[in-house]
């Protein structure tokens, strides 16, 4: 079901691509992150319960909005497939469960700055994409399984709990352990 | 006011259900207030995000409409519709100062307009029509040494801290920390004497009073 991770000079094209639109509206590049994204992110509509109809107009908003907000995307912040998931989980929210999607505002006077300190960290890049792929496909299967279930079953860990059958306190533990894996993974080496 | 990061953050497992977008709104709008006070969970938010993209794009993709480029090249002209900023103009710069995005546009207003429920000795509290079924979000503003009324309740109480300060058997929380008690705490949260307590709280589930008090209020804080 899952297809092995593809190449990082890929993932780098995509990057490229969302600056073509922003730079000059390239809608060449713009139709090939479509061919690219356009099917996995209707595969990840359906994994959440949407029917084919509603997946394809909530697909097709979301690569409007990639169109539209090319600009604002900054790859220092975030690869291309991080930033248009964002894009369509927001979607899925505001069209299925028809709720807002509270977001912090990054310029608001009343946000409180990154330290100096904390400045290697928030510097995205494909390296450290890289190395997060690897560190979800080394995750123990209890581990990864409940961080799947979490992104496309749409359930809480009270939730997971309850229908696997396992105590809250394992189903918690479980979910720590491979967010401390990923951060040591992606924090902790060079 | 000094930009300290907090010492309290909210837990993984809701930092997760936010990132992943399964946090029932009012649960989402305390999430993304605090990720506003505090470095350290945006990082941790950041890289959640980064976990949900890689996962959707190693989903095996799924055939859309032969149609559905072509339909979207041609509404790339389209002018969106402007999205409606209301009451910008009208929040003053006290609420601007306290009170961060996005809570600050749910409140729509300055706090010192809003109508404010008095619950008891130095304590008013706001509630917030936010989100569906037993959630209820509400501000909580109290004077300087006020004790909130001690309380359990049947889900989880999480409370942010916007103003101020105070203090439970589990610690002191300032301005950015997030306190999460559950059905099995039964706490007695007192305001630092100094300054007023500006909370933003978020309870699943329907709230028990506990003490003498409490009982007292309870007709006034029931859901």
């Amino acid at each position: 079901m899952e297809q092995p991770s593809p190449p990082e000079t890929a993932a780098a094209c995509h990057e490229d691509l969302l600056e073509a639109i922003a730079i000059r509206g390239d809608r060449a590049a713009f139709a090939e992150l479509f061919g690219h994204f356009a099917p996995r992110l209707k595969s990840y509509l359906l994994r959440l319960g949407a029917d084919a109809a509603t997946a394809e107009e909530v697909v097709q908003e979301s690569m409007l909005t990639v169109w539209r907000k090319a600009a604002s995307f900054d790859r220092r912040q975030a690869g291309a497939g991080t930033w248009i998931f964002t894009i369509t989980r927001n979607k899925r929210i505001d069209r299925l469960r028809r709720e807002r999607r509270p977001e912090y505002d990054p310029n608001d006077p009343a946000l409180i700055p990154n330290r100096p300190e904390d400045a290697d960290q928030t510097v995205w890049s494909t390296q450290i994409e890289a190395r997060m792929r690897v560190a979800i496909d080394n995750l123990p299967p209890e581990q990864s399984d409940l961080i799947r279930r979490a992104y496309f079953e749409e359930l809480s860990h009270r939730e997971i709990a309850e229908r696997s059958g396992l105590p809250l306190g394992t189903v918690k533990s479980r979910i720590r352990l491979a967010m401390q894996r990923l951060r040591e993974r992606i924090d902790g080496l060079d | 006011m000094t930009d300290t990061t907090p010492v309290f953050h909210l837990e993984p497992e809701v930092l997760l259900a936010y990132s992943a977008g399964s946090l029932d709104e009012a649960n989402s709008v305390l999430t993304a207030t605090h990720l506003a006070l505090c470095p350290r969970c945006r990082h941790e938010v950041a890289r959640l995000d980064a976990v949900g993209g890689i996962l959707t794009t190693q989903l095996a993709p799924t055939a859309l409409a032969s149609d559905a480029l072509t339909a979207v090249l041609a509404r790339l002209d389209e002018v969106p519709s402007p999205v409606e900023d209301k009451v910008a103009a009208a929040i003053d710069d006290e609420t601007r100062h306290w009170v961060p995005e996005p809570l600050r546009h749910y409140i729509g207003t300055s706090l010192s307009a809003l109508p404010w429920k008095r619950r008891g000795f130095a304590i008013h509290e706001l509630p917030l029509s936010l989100g569906a079924g037993s959630v209820r979000a509400s501000l909580i503003r109290t004077g300087g040494g006020a004790a909130l009324p001690a309380h359990s309740h049947d889900g989880v109480e999480t409370t942010l801290v916007l103003r101020g300060a105070f203090r439970d058997d589990s610690g002191r929380y300032a301005r950015g920390d997030v306190s999460t008690a559950t059905s099995a705490d039964d706490h007695r949260p007192v305001a630092d004497p100094d300054d007023e307590c500006l909370c933003f709280s978020v309870i699943d589930g329907s709230l028990r009073l506990t003490g003498r008090f409490g009982r007292l209020l309870n007709p006034f804080i029931r859901i």
